[in-house]
């Protein structure tokens, strides 16, 4: 039992240490996404701006664009991180194949077009490493609520029950070790009431009949030269 | 598997400049059911069209990332609030003629929750 409570006590003092550490990470995702939101919201200016440039330099092109879609140029690929047992997921993200605007004549639509494309890639960067911040965080928020309530489970509920039993059992022994101890005494009464019983029995019978003493022998005869 | 081999998509919900501002970054495609991951907003378009549309995105296992106008993302709240896996991630973005809020971010509002307002300046 009592390596029991040792044992939760471990295990409690473990993933404290693990809570400990992934409110750590938490915290440092936390400041990183609320940066990040921030300069998202620089990033999306931006490209906005350079579109309605865009716009205003070459007419309404939306529809071209919208129609035109067939293959993902840019991809995320997610991979796994590990912090204290904990797998999160990370995009990154990735481009492959060719631009697929190279055919709609729109690639080289001039330099406008270009800013637009390149701002909009950059925002989509930074929204892919925001979203793998956030998937972080989420995932780590659920993570950090089940791993408390790991601590308190066994703070609050298996460390005091396993005391409990402890104390009880110690009271039981400390009970049958008195309990014990009493019958010694109360048996060892007992006999010394039996003993003196016995005693004054012997006494009161032998009182009378000479125990004899061996120093003073006077009438003590002569075994040998009687005759 | 093989999704992830390849790589997943980020889809778009959001007006006409942003869905074609996305789609110049180039993430737009369309699948083999001619069904494209991004979806335009247009003025007449209603809420219910735009939270069918978000959970077909959210079903479909091909999309990691969900880029949402936050005005849009406004109407469809609810939605938003009732998912809460880490896969697809969720993100609001400003469009062009809101700026930027971030109390209304559900992902923000969570961890409000937890810290004090002054950690987010």
């Amino acid at each position: 039992m009592k390596s029991r409570l040792k044992g939760a006590e471990k295990g409690h003092s473990l993933l404290k240490k693990k809570a400990d550490a992934l409110t750590l990470r938490f915290r440092q995702i936390l400041k990183k996404i609320i940066e990040t939101k921030t300069l998202m919201g620089d990033v999306m200016k931006n490209a906005s701006l350079s579109l309605a440039e865009t716009k205003f330099a070459m007419g309404d092109f939306s529809h071209n664009v919208l129609q035109n879609v067939t293959k993902a140029q840019t991809k995320v690929r997610s991979r796994k991180d590990n912090v204290a047992g904990v797998n999160l997921p990370i995009f990154e993200h990735f481009t492959d194949g060719a631009d697929t605007y190279e055919l709609t004549g729109l690639s080289r639509g001039g330099q406008q077009l270009d800013k637009v494309k390149k701002n909009f890639a950059k925002a989509v960067e930074l929204l892919v490493e925001l979203a793998s911040l956030q998937t972080s965080f989420v995932t780590l928020d659920e993570v950090i609520k089940i791993t408390n309530r790991r601590v308190n489970a066994i703070e609050y509920v298996i460390i005091p029950r396993i005391a409990n039993t402890i104390s009880h059992i110690i009271s039981e022994l400390d009970e049958m070790e008195r309990e014990e101890f009493y019958r010694l005494k109360k048996i060892q009464g007992k006999k010394k009431e039996a003993r003196d019983k016995a005693e004054a029995l012997s006494k009161e019978s032998g009182n009378d009949r000479d125990v004899g003493n061996l120093i003073d022998d006077d009438k003590d005869e002569d075994l040998l030269f009687d005759s | 598997m093989a999704h992830s081999a390849r790589g997943k998509l980020v889809a778009v919900i959001g007006d006409e400049d942003t869905c074609t501002g996305f789609l110049l970054g180039g993430i737009g495609e369309m699948n083999k059911a001619r069904k494209p991951n991004f979806m335009v907003v247009e003025k007449d378009t209603s809420v219910h069209d735009i939270e069918e549309c978000f959970n077909s995105f959210l079903g479909r296992n091909d999309i990691a990332i969900i880029l949402i106008n936050q005005n849009y993302a406004e109407l469809i709240r609810h939605a938003i609030d009732n998912h809460t896996q880490p896969i697809p991630a969720i993100l609001e973005i400003p469009s062009k003629d809101c700026p930027y809020d971030p109390t209304k971010d559900s992902i923000l509002r969570r961890a409000k929750g937890m810290f004090s307002a002054d950690d987010f300046r």
